[in-house]
């Protein structure tokens, strides 16, 4: 039965979205949407690549133009939710009268991984969440800062490429062997280090950040093998941990995140979880996977919308990414695991790559840089039957697009 | 300025837009529906595409070379196919019509 009152926990990507979605869908009942920062809910992915680069104005960062939500009917809470009353239906705030829900979305997001190090309150150690973060990032950037970035993962990545093209001197410390080691394989995560090096980022790996130095300010770094770095700005991008508080607290079950099912339920029905927060069964893994990603929470958004509204079935789209750095355009269709193994497509293009990932015989992920086009039709043949085999793909004229024209089957949707 | 969307239902919808954004932003504050814009109008998802009306190609200009790229591999792409985070609204652009192809 279609709810009569919906409450949406976070407005990310996610939330705003799942709000969009219930409108568009012709849900007629109530709406609210209730933020936990300050100003309208606004668009993360650009805050460490065009918005630091300060080529995005303030107002082209929000999700949604302040008449949508008038227009669309939803009353965006700009308020924090501070605890979930099952029985009775309510969704606790911290300033403002509680909200009564028919069905209740967590879209509650992920936390950044604190530096587990001892300094890491001082003034310049700087995590990339959210918008007031960029804005200090982007006031501290200048040419010749020293600037120590922990993890290569995609955020410490983006990060490092805005620094380094505002001439910062930038020092990248990662524990694994390799940048993007949890994202990319092995040839596209040495692809993405080569551009990376070119332009001035120096990197060590196998290397951990053991302390941060300084009295009030920051002015260095130790490193596990006993170095000190000098740093003006320390920035981390160390993983996240999904906000589960509030489902934990109202005893939602959780397994790395909010469990949910395959309809995006969590253990009460008359709750749903997506996003960053949601840990789900996942149709292309076979095994439990809670993902961090745009694409993730939009999809996951609009099938719960859709559940509500009585036209959907279980979850299934197939997960893609992308990430811009400098000038690479670096594109992720489908989900690799760190075994899978990686067959590299030979490209005419020197500032570009394609890595198709192999379970087995099975094609599970491509992963290109500067390939728009073979990314889109990535992401058909994944969403399909059947990719190229391995053989196929590491024959020295293997490419994609003729690939699919001669053996491709007809997309489905 | 105005901008028409011809709906996949075949139904169209005229909003206002102020100059200077993206075609596919217009799109989604208006709640038009079939152009999501997942990515933000970085043309890396494919969400926004919209076949543009014959009279109104060489106002909104040639493809990107990226965009040229992503839509060679999308599904339903026609010659007048364009990707709406790629075309930015301007007075001149006022009575644009495009037709939303959904993805």
């Amino acid at each position: 039965m279609t709810p009569a009152s919906v409450v949406i926990v976070g407005a990310g990507a996610g939330g705003a979205q799942a709000a969009a979605s219930l409108r568009q869908g012709g849900f007629e009942g109530s709406i609210s949407l209730v933020h936990g920062e300050p100003g309208l809910p606004y668009q993360r992915p650009p805050l460490s690549k065009a918005y630091l680069l300060g080529r995005l104005e303030a107002r082209k960062l929000l999700l949604r133009q302040e008449h949508w939500y008038a227009k669309q009917r939803v009353d965006l809470v700009l308020d924090r939710a501070v605890a979930i009353d099952r029985a009775g239906h309510q969704v606790h705030l911290a300033g403002g009268p509680s909200l009564s829900y028919d069905h209740l979305i967590l879209a509650t997001g992920s936390r950044n991984r604190e530096l587990p190090v001892p300094g890491a309150h001082l003034d310049g150690v700087i995590g990339m969440r959210t918008r007031a973060d960029a804005d200090e990032l982007a006031g501290r950037i200048r040419e010749g800062v020293e600037v120590v970035v922990a993890g290569a993962g995609f955020i410490g990545l983006e990060f490092a490429a805005v620094a380094a093209a505002h001439g910062a001197a930038v020092h990248v410390l990662e524990l694994a062997d390799r940048p993007m080691a949890r994202a990319v394989s092995e040839p596209t995560a040495q692809f993405i280090r080569r551009a990376h090096e070119e332009w001035g980022v120096r990197f060590d790996f196998g290397q951990a950040l053991t302390a941060i130095d300084g009295e009030g300010r920051v002015t260095g770094v130790e490193t596990g093998d006993g170095r000190r770095l000098p740093a003006d700005l320390v920035v981390y991008g160390i993983g996240v941990v999904p906000d589960t508080v509030l489902a934990e607290e109202a005893g939602l079950a959780i397994e790395n995140g909010i469990r949910v099912d395959d309809r995006l339920l969590t253990s009460d029905p008359d709750i749903s979880a997506i996003g960053d927060a949601a840990s789900f069964p996942s149709a292309h893994t076979g095994g439990r996977v809670r993902l961090e990603s745009v694409q993730n929470a939009v999809d996951q958004a609009r099938h719960v919308a859709a559940r509500l509204m009585g036209t959907s079935i279980g979850y299934d789209a197939l997960p893609w990414f992308w990430s811009d750095q400098g000038d690479l355009k670096i594109q992720i269709a489908g989900l690799a695991e760190v075994t899978d193994s990686a067959v590299e497509v030979a490209v005419p293009e020197p500032r570009a790559t394609c890595v198709l990932r192999y379970r087995g015989d099975r094609l599970v992920a491509v992963e290109t840089v500067n390939r728009p086009g073979d990314h889109v039709l990535a992401r058909r043949i994944l969403a399909g039957t059947g990719g190229p085999s391995p053989e196929e793909a590491s024959a020295p004229s293997f490419d994609l697009t003729r690939w699919h024209e001669a053996y491709g089957l007809a997309p489905t949707g | 300025m105005n901008v028409t969307f011809t709906l996949q239902d075949r139904t169209s919808r005229t909003v206002e837009a102020e100059p200077g954004w993206k075609l596919m932003e217009v799109a989604v504050d208006n709640a038009i529906p079939g152009i999501d814009g997942d990515c933000g109008g970085e043309a890396a998802c494919a969400t926004c595409h919209v076949y543009v009306a014959s009279e109104w190609r060489d106002a909104t200009g040639e493809r990107t070379d990226l965009e040229q790229a992503m839509l060679a591999s999308t599904f339903g792409v026609r010659e007048n196919s364009r990707l709406s985070c790629q075309i930015e609204t301007s007075e001149e652009l006022d009575g644009l019509s495009v037709e939303v192809v959904g993805s």
